[in-house]
């Protein structure tokens, strides 16, 4: 009877919480790992700091010429798998919004799914960003059938 | 959590209040890297720069797009290379025909970008990210025939990443032309953490240095050149220097000190380090890159970490030290000998050089974004430089950010000896005088 009790409040507590989340209305889905979307944020933003500021800048807008801006872009918003490789395999010549940018991205195949997913669920819903989680489960199918860049 | 996404969105509503709001008056922080931002209304290129007492600027032009290179003929006709084409052009002649300074008549030609321009024994000389060309000038700097230039120099290696092919003559028959290499410490993997560096670097071949070619000789290509000097990373900013016949550079350091080993850098640190440095060259001068870098700080020559450096053990005995040394990443973009008589007397033949302004010092704030006047005796060096021309970026805040209103990056001498300046984010060019 108790343990029915505890289940129920649990249960409700669980609710509670999914309905408070969801106000926050982003990001939609919800990662995988542990501690959901906002948890994800808040560890992707310490992989952005080491990993990514230094080319892409504190404000994402990166460096004209070399390093592409993450603020509204396709490259960010739309296809995840393409992201996903873009992360993995490093980047080298694009053109983004009509801007060319030249800069060396250097693949990144040793950062874990889970670091991959955070860092882009914080991209994505960052410096006015807003679009779906990149779950752990996303970039583990991506890096399965994955060719990394040759040497 | 919860309060971070708040913040960010209160943030995002704050700036696009502040945007909407502001457009209204005053223009819209500069040519950031990618975000579109509508400038509402043009800003005053002239006043916005800062000039030590006596000097004064006006604004030769204010949209001239990535105004690079910029050279003056004696008669003070002004030819401006562009990295991206205006009006399907790269080249512009322009010229001040009522005197105000400002100009009032341009022509544009060559349907190429690029960064190099220069004048001498009657040719305009204009560069891509591969190859030189020249145009003869007539005795009122007309160009004869803007639309068959004469090739010299083809073929120059260009892997986008320090493609532009800076030129400077001097005078004598030879033309030097920096080649950039395509990489930033030679590892075999670009800018890849752990990945070694190279030794021999095979980059230095074909780039990583100034090759020296005839200026009167069609269809020149590495064979017929001479590396002039190697160890070079990235010249921009070059000028041969009438006082002391030689060329002297303005190198780009490497970048990514504590990206690439945070174990021996931290972010301050790998934001001062290196040096951008001035070298004298001559023929077969070494300047150590990429086994190298100097350390303005230690004042060392310091071993790289890509090829088993820590960055204490020193080395580069071989390797020439620069004539002088500037905080790191500041992106030296031009470099001007100053040989005129309008400016007061301790600017002769000293060097003014254009700090375009850093990137890779985030997170700790950009730097740069101003033109600086080295002094020189007996043609070193000599004494503390200064911030000459300062503001282009249109605030500390702007400078920090490294979202700035303008990047200096040409400068040339008019017969007047006033100095121009050149800007490769909205293309303005400012002639600065000085009047006692």
């Amino acid at each position: 009877m108790q343990k029915n009790i505890y289940l129920a409040l649990t249960g409700g507590l669980l609710a509670l919480a999914t309905v408070l989340m969801s106000q926050t209305k982003k990001p939609a889905a919800t990662p995988g790992g542990s501690g959901g979307a906002k948890a994800s944020i808040t560890r992707g933003k310490q992989v952005y700091l080491e990993q990514c500021l230094a080319c892409h800048q504190v404000d994402a807008l990166g460096v004209q010429g070399m390093n592409p801006p993450l603020v509204k872009t396709k490259f960010v918003l739309g296809d995840k798998k393409a992201l996903i490789k873009i992360v993995l395999n490093g980047m080298q010549g694009v053109q983004v919004e009509g801007e060319d940018y030249h800069g060396v991205m250097a693949p990144h195949p040793d950062l874990t799914d889970q670091q991959i997913a955070d860092v882009l669920t914080y991209v994505r819903n960052s410096f006015g960003n807003k679009a779906t989680a990149v779950t752990v489960g996303e970039v583990k199918a991506v890096r399965a059938t994955n060719t990394p860049p040759a040497n | 959590m919860q309060q971070f996404i708040k913040k960010e969105i209160l943030r995002s509503a704050l700036c696009i209040m502040a945007g909407l709001f502001l457009t209204g008056f005053v223009v819209f922080a500069g040519d950031g890297g990618g975000a579109k931002r509508r400038p509402a209304k043009t800003t005053d290129a002239a006043s916005q720069l800062k000039l030590p007492s006596g000097f004064s600027a006006v604004a030769v032009a204010e949209h001239f797009g990535r105004a690079r290179h910029i050279a003056v003929a004696p008669n003070g006709v002004i030819f401006v290379k562009l990295s991206r084409l205006k009006d399907g052009k790269g080249i512009w002649r322009l010229v001040d025909t009522n005197g105000d300074g400002k100009a009032d008549d341009s022509t544009g030609f060559g349907s190429y970008t690029g960064t190099g321009i220069a004048i001498s024994n009657g040719y305009l000389y204009a560069s891509s990210d591969e190859d030189v060309y020249r145009y003869k000038l007539d005795d009122k700097f007309n160009v004869v025939n803007p639309n068959e230039p004469e090739k010299i120099i083809s073929g120059l290696l260009n892997r986008h990443e320090h493609e532009s092919k800076s030129i400077a003559l001097d005078g004598k028959g030879n033309i030097y032309v920096n080649i950039g290499a395509y990489s930033n410490a030679c590892q075999m993997k670009d800018r890849t953490k752990g990945s070694p560096g190279m030794k021999p670097c095979p980059i230095l071949d074909s780039a990583g240095g100034i090759w020296m070619f005839k200026d009167d000789k069609a269809d020149q290509t590495y064979g017929d050149g001479t590396r002039y000097a190697t160890g070079l990373r990235n010249v921009v900013g070059l000028d041969w220097n009438t006082a002391t016949n030689s060329l002297f550079v303005m190198q780009h350091g490497r970048d990514q000190l504590h990206d690439l080993f945070p174990d021996m850098w931290d972010t301050k640190q790998s934001a001062e380090l290196p040096a951008e440095c001035m070298y004298e060259l001559h023929k077969g001068s070494n300047c150590g890159w990429p086994y190298i870098f100097y350390d303005q700080i230690q004042h060392k020559k310091i071993l790289a970490p890509e090829f088993g450096g820590d960055g204490k053990k020193t080395a580069g005995e071989d390797a020439q030290d620069p004539v002088a040394a500037y905080p790191g990443h500041m992106a030296p973009n031009g470099l001007l000998f100053y040989t005129g008589n309008q400016f007061p007397e301790k600017y002769k033949n000293g060097a003014f050089i254009a700090f375009h302004g850093s990137w890779n010092r985030a997170p700790e704030p950009q730097k740069g974004y101003f033109v600086v006047f080295q002094p020189f005796k007996n043609g070193k060096p000599s004494g503390e430089w200064e911030v000459f021309a300062d503001n282009f970026s249109g605030g500390p805040e702007k400078a920090a950010s490294g979202r700035v209103d303008y990047r200096p990056c040409g400068l040339a001498q008019g017969p007047d000896g006033s100095l121009y300046v050149t800007d490769d984010t909205k293309g303005a060019i400012w002639k600065i005088s000085y009047r006692k």
